[in-house]
């Protein structure tokens, strides 16, 4: 029989080979291999079409997340600005005596100049209603800027120069294509003569889009323009730094207790059984526990990233502790003989010897760890930290928010321009995430070793 | 290991030096419906003071004041916001705690919207009728039976003949506990009548919401609703009018007993479905946490709650020149609520 496969079993050829005479016995087995083979290469190759089917679905899952949430949040990269010559008079910014004082200057009305800058580019629209509309162009934000400008060069008064701000959202989404002007004039937040008015400081080349600093040097804010991730990032820095400083060493000292010290009894091994339920609690009975300990008994401020520190701590420990032990049981026990043969204690054993070579596995696992602790929301909750706060916290007791938490809020904001900012976030989160992997990944592949 | 052993002791340190310092930021909890307008008087107050910004959590009416009635102390917070007005057993709680003086404030009005896809064709609609669409149970025949109505068109011939869809906040939401009382509740009177009921019954027949499919609770996320309504054009939405605004270019509110729900309806009260907003001020914590006293007069000044101030920029709607000039004076002179004025 000819089979088409190089790798079918020939038993003459095999038996030609070997010299020897072919029983009918024999050949009737290797008739019954032969004729099942065909069958058992569909079925492997079925089996591995399975393998590859279930990977493309993940890959398209992956690719859609990734797709919708780039498609969305791209826009907020970019802001746009109106650049206006702006004059502010020594009157607005002089006190009652006509001196301009520090207190002068913080006091002062700089919505003033720049509705005004405004009007000279519109002398035509002169009611009060249509004014207001005008001022709508605007971001609040843009008095605020204008002061910390006269406060930072005072020389800046009774001259012309040219300031540049964000513009607020609406008119902001409406560059950036996301109003539709077909619908009727009623139904969407620009109205026909804004949309107009806006249209003409574009054709005068006032309007420019750049690239939006302020989502990454602002903290969070009610208007979309000015609102930032900085605070957030800030938060969940101080948050992960008080989670690694406390879990990375009692984790590893757990697991060299466990591992080297331990003895193998009853109670070795219901610390290892809680240990294991311990990575499998639910996160938000760890916000819980922080709420009802580090709040209420020891009497820690709420939506301070110290609070939020210590709840991930219990989160992540099991992690760090589970992959500290498996990397210390891969360390072969002929270096701790070997060490303990020339003399060495049990200390020096382990210090000089299986820590080092087990501690590539333990950073793996506790970058692992901390990128769990960063996409974390749940035991937040209860701490407080899901939380509106405007200002940077300057340290791990002030209170902040951190970054999947903004996400959360921005996601549930109503206005039209958090629909990217949330997006936005969501790839700096990714990014973050993926660092954070790719450099556990660096790690095991540059100082694993196998034995 | 020297060095982090060292780290954890500043650590420590640090904790503790920072807990027994006073705090210097308001503290908010309270309404998620409020908290939209609250972080912007809230941001604004840190802009232009001298003071850092408030931090506002959203828990919940409920859970604001439970949070709020703890007690004295920087660990409590400072204000509470509440779409709804405190119970007398909530200020019983706060007395129970230690906290004596609490401050009313109104700060002004939102209405609660029924809206479609703007794709959609007009939809009015009457609070009983939407209590008969929405009720688990309605009167046929004088005797309570499980909800039979699956089209509008079942209800009454002037409606259109489409599915019942309407996606709406989980219990826990203040909006929920709003539409139940000021649409189920008073939807319900008429067509109860003559039906023998306890007092018990009646109130569960009026406020029970139907749980075959008909109304779906959608969780909080209002933008996730809209989602739903832009691929079920049949289908409506309850919303808080600060989302109409914001987002009326994507849908569009059905009117209520004939009524459009716009700005000047709800400010005028011909729209029947809206409610007041409140916060609530320890009155302990003025003149003991910085900047509590501005915070409220940013609060109640006339370029933050007034007819054209920034809040109303944000959807809400404002109160009358009488009310607003009550509810300032009741906020300078922290006049305490008590028992008498809950009755």
């Amino acid at each position: 029989m000819a089979s088409p496969n190089p790798n079918a079993y020939d038993p003459a050829a095999a038996a030609a080979a070997e010299g020897t005479a072919v029983s009918t016995r024999t050949r009737t087995t290797a008739d019954i291999v032969n004729a099942g083979l065909k069958g058992r290469y569909r079925a492997e190759k079925r089996f591995r079409m399975y393998g590859v089917i279930a990977i493309a679905a993940a890959l398209m899952m992956v690719t859609t997340l990734f797709v919708s949430i780039v498609s969305k949040g791209y826009t907020a990269f970019a802001i746009t600005s109106i650049s206006l010559p702006v004059t502010v008079e020594r009157d607005l910014v002089a006190n009652a005596e006509g001196e301009i004082t520090d207190r002068s200057i913080a006091f002062a009305n700089y919505a003033a100049p720049l509705r005004a800058a405004l009007e000279a580019q519109f002398p035509e629209v002169e009611s009060r209603s249509e004014r207001r509309a005008l001022y709508e162009i605007l971001s609040d934000g843009a008095s605020f800027q204008l002061q910390r400008m006269i406060e930072e060069n005072p020389d800046l008064i009774g001259r012309e120069f040219t300031m540049t701000s964000p513009v607020s959202s609406d008119f902001d989404v409406l560059n950036k294509g996301q109003i539709d002007l077909t619908v009727p004039e009623n139904m969407r937040r620009v109205s026909d003569a804004q949309a107009g008015w806006f249209e003409a400081l574009q054709e005068r080349g006032l309007i420019e889009t750049t690239f939006n600093t302020n989502l990454f040097t602002n903290g969070d804010s009610r208007q979309p323009e000015l609102a930032g991730i900085w605070g957030a990032v800030v938060g969940s820095f101080y948050t992960l730094m008080v989670t690694l400083l406390l879990s990375f060493p009692i984790g590893v000292a757990a697991a060299v207790y466990l591992e080297e010290f331990a003895p193998k009894n009853k109670w070795t091994d219901l610390i290892e059984v809680n240990i294991n339920n311990l990575a499998a609690v639910p996160s938000i009975v760890f916000g819980l526990l922080g709420l009802a300990v580090f709040l209420q008994v020891f009497g820690l401020p709420r939506s301070a990233p110290v609070v939020g520190g210590l709840v991930l701590t219990l989160m992540t420990l099991p992690t760090i502790i589970i992959a500290s032990r498996a990397a210390l049981k891969s360390v072969p026990p002929s270096i701790r003989e070997a060490a303990l043969g020339v003399g060495a204690s049990k200390l020096q054993m382990i210090t000089h010897h299986v820590l080092p070579l087990a501690m590539p596995g333990m950073l793996t696992g506790t970058i692992i760890g901390m990128a769990q602790a960063l996409g974390e929301t749940a035991p937040l909750l209860m701490i407080g930290m899901v939380a509106f706060v405007v200002d940077i916290p300057g340290g791990p007791m002030d209170p902040a928010t951190v970054l999947p938490v903004q996400i959360y809020l921005w996601a549930d904001s109503p206005e039209r321009a958090f629909v990217a900012k949330t997006s936005a976030a969501i790839m700096v989160l990714l990014a973050f995430l993926v660092f954070m992997n790719a450099a556990a990944v660096l790690l095991r592949k540059k100082f694993e070793r196998r034995w | 290991m020297i060095k982090k052993t060292i780290a954890l002791a500043a650590l420590a340190t640090v904790a503790a030096a920072g807990a027994a310092e006073a705090r210097d930021q308001i503290r908010i909890v309270g309404s998620s419906t409020v908290y939209p307008f609250a972080t912007v008087v809230a941001e604004n107050f840190g802009k232009t003071t001298e003071f850092p910004t408030p931090v506002i959590e959203s828990t919940g009416s409920g859970g604001g004041l439970k949070l709020f009635c703890a007690g004295v102390g920087t660990e409590h917070p400072d204000i509470t916001n509440a779409s709804r007005r405190i119970k007398a057993s909530e200020l019983e709680m706060c007395k129970n705690n230690g906290v004596e003086g609490v401050t009313e404030v109104r700060v002004g009005y939102d209405g609660i919207v029924l809206a479609s896809d703007k794709s959609a064709p007009e939809f009015s609609v009457s609070r009983e009728q939407l209590w008969q669409a929405l009720a688990a149970q309605v009167p046929v025949d004088g005797k309570l039976v499980d909800n039979p109505n699956t089209k509008w068109s079942d209800i009454s011939s002037d409606l259109p003949n489409a599915e019942i869809e309407v996606l709406g906040p989980p219990p826990t939401s203040g909006t929920r506990d709003a539409f139940v009382e000021l649409v189920m509740e008073e939807g319900c009177e008429a067509p109860l009548e003559g039906i023998e009921l306890s007092e018990d019954a009646h109130e569960a027949a009026c406020a029970t919401m139907r749980e075959d499919g008909a109304f779906i609770e959608a969780g909080e996320n209002d933008n996730l609703i809209v989602q739903k309504l832009q691929a079920n054009p049949n289908a409506l939405g309850i919303f808080g009018y600060s989302f109409l605004e914001q987002n009326s270019d994507a849908i569009k509110g059905a009117s209520i007993d004939g009524e459009k729900p716009t700005f000047e309806n709800i400010a005028s009260g011909a729209y029947p479905v809206s409610r007041p907003l409140f916060f609530y001020v320890k009155n302990a914590h003025v003149g003991t946490i910085p900047g509590m006293d501005a915070y409220l007069d940013e609060f109640t000044s006339p370029r933050a709650w007034g007819p054209d101030g920034y809040l109303a920029d944000k959807g809400l709607i404002p109160m009358d020149e009488a009310e607003r000039e009550k509810f300032r004076d009741q906020a300078t002179n922290l006049k305490g609520l008590t028992m008498d004025d809950l009755k």
